[in-house]
């Protein structure tokens, strides 16, 4: 069912963050992961790349879609989530958990401010 | 996002099963159709291992009848409708004068004088404007009968087996047809399908549909959307209009050179031989990448040609897809390079179908 955890913040393009000191971890949101469906397909960016907020880093597809996946912040990303390639549908399964894709360390805090709480990004969704 | 559609979409008889059974529910073809219930690959593997159901009422209906049925039809189908036996289906395709593909058809012989040909539903009203725009002539009356027949697909090894019990007779052969009595309604039964397995395809009153699909649920028949079907057809390399054919391209072009009997004189017939005896500038070719990602609609052939059909197939997992691309590059085996969305993946030229039950 529709979980939207209060330690993470959230683009309104339903992606999420964990910030853990300067370094952030990404993912999609359940909502994300339910209007996609079973997720089949994983195609991570390379350690190393800069990735803007708002802009995408990666694709996931569906059997039936492709869809961009948004960064909620700007980075460098210092590990990707390799063990999505043998199992996509990980990110169905468990999104905030196992299902995470980059690790990004975050090169701006103040655009922590422009992301939405738990409730916020809930709000939205109704 | 999907904007909402300001047009009134239409739903089929079988709306309030399909919401009850937890589907998704979207826009296709002016029609508001269920995508997936228990998801996508669950519901593939349904129909391969043992029997799957689709609502399939979006689907178009023509009737033709009278005196000059079967020699207007010839005139305007590609394939040789005089073969087609009392109470057979056939395969054809509509065509344009220039041979371009109007729409791919399934046609079924009622009587002597009397076919019901089955439409896709995007075409149903082009198709329809045409037959009648050619009928001048002939002593021939054609019938919309969209609003007449709901249409429910049971597909997979398990579906005759399941289905038999709820009929009052012998199901028909494959592409024949019989007029039956299923779960007490009558329905027309046919021995078609669109996803490679066994089956039949049932077109009955829509007040009636609710009666079969209770009866073939408690049967134990998995509810499956659209989304599977069109992962199914794909692997057995059934095209899709709208993506696989189109009016820029022919028949021959598209490999259904096999349905088109140019002796029968069917509008477009010289275009279709004259490229029949040319040979097409480009093929249809099933294909599969040999390394990851998955192929879609719209992405370039490296070299020449576009993908136009592509998905991840759940029986080999693995991208696959048909492009057109150019003749000299069509033999199965050929290697090839798709760009996916700047990406470069490889793939290679396969048989048809794409999956065959027995390796």
């Amino acid at each position: 069912m529709a979980d939207y955890p209060h330690d993470l913040l959230y683009h309104p393009e339903h992606d999420w963050a964990r910030i853990d000191g300067d370094v952030a971890t990404l993912g999609i949101t359940w909502f994300a992961q339910d209007s996609l469906g079973e997720v089949v397909f994983f195609d991570p960016p390379a350690v190393g790349t800069q990735v803007r907020q708002g802009e995408s880093y990666a694709e996931v597809e569906s059997v039936k879609a492709v869809s961009d996946v948004i960064a909620p912040l700007s980075g460098e990303i210092v590990e990707v989530n390799e063990a999505l390639g043998d199992a996509p549908e990980t990110i169905n399964d468990d999104p905030y958990g196992d299902g995470w894709m980059v690790k990004v360390r975050c090169s701006d805090p103040s655009e922590r401010d422009a992301l939405l709480d738990a409730d916020a990004y809930a709000a939205q969704l109704a | 996002m999907a904007a909402a559609a300001s047009e009134t979409l239409r739903r089929t008889a079988l709306f309030d099963r399909h919401a009850a059974a937890g589907a998704r529910l979207v826009p296709f073809a002016g029609w508001e159709m269920p995508v997936q219930y228990a998801g996508v690959r669950e519901e593939h593997l349904a129909v391969r291992e043992r029997a799957g159901m689709f609502d399939v009422s979006h689907m178009g209906e023509v009737e033709t009848r009278g005196p000059d049925a079967l020699a207007f039809l010839q005139r305007m189908l590609s394939n040789d409708v005089a073969a087609i036996p009392l109470g057979g289906a056939q395969y054809t395709v509509l065509c344009r004068e220039d041979g371009g593909v109007l729409d791919d058809l399934f046609t079924y012989r009622l009587a002597d004088d009397r076919f019901l040909t089955v439409t896709n539903a995007a075409n149903h009203a082009r198709d329809i404007a045409w037959l009648r725009a050619h009928a001048g002539g002939f002593d021939v009356e054609l019938v919309d009968r969209l609003d007449d027949y709901a249409m429910l697909a049971v597909q997979g090894p398990a579906a005759r087996g399941l289905l038999a019990p709820l009929v009052d007779g012998e199901l028909p052969a494959r592409f024949h047809t019989a007029e039956l009595r299923v779960a007490g309604v009558p329905a027309l039964v046919c021995g078609t399908g669109y996803t490679g397995e066994d089956g039949a395809e049932l077109l009955c009153g829509p007040a009636d549909a609710g009666a079969i699909w209770d009866a073939l649920l408690a049967a134990g028949v998995a509810p499956a959307g659209l989304a599977a079907r069109d992962t199914l057809r794909l692997e057995a390399c059934y095209h899709l209009y709208g993506n696989d054919l189109m009016e820029s391209r022919g028949p021959i072009e598209a490999g259904l050179g096999w349905c088109c009997k140019e002796a029968t004189g069917f509008v477009g017939s010289e275009a279709v031989a004259a490229v029949r005896a040319s040979g097409p500038a480009e093929r249809l070719v099933p294909f599969a990448f040999t390394g990851p990602g998955i192929p879609r609609q719209g992405n370039a052939v490296v070299g020449g040609g576009e993908v136009t059909s592509g998905t991840l197939s759940p029986c080999l997992g693995v991208g696959v897809g048909m492009a057109y691309v150019p003749a000299d590059r069509a033999a199965v085996g050929t290697a090839l390079e798709i760009d996916v969305r700047g990406k470069l993946r490889a793939a290679v030229v396969k048989d048809k179908p794409l999956y065959r039950k027995d390796g």
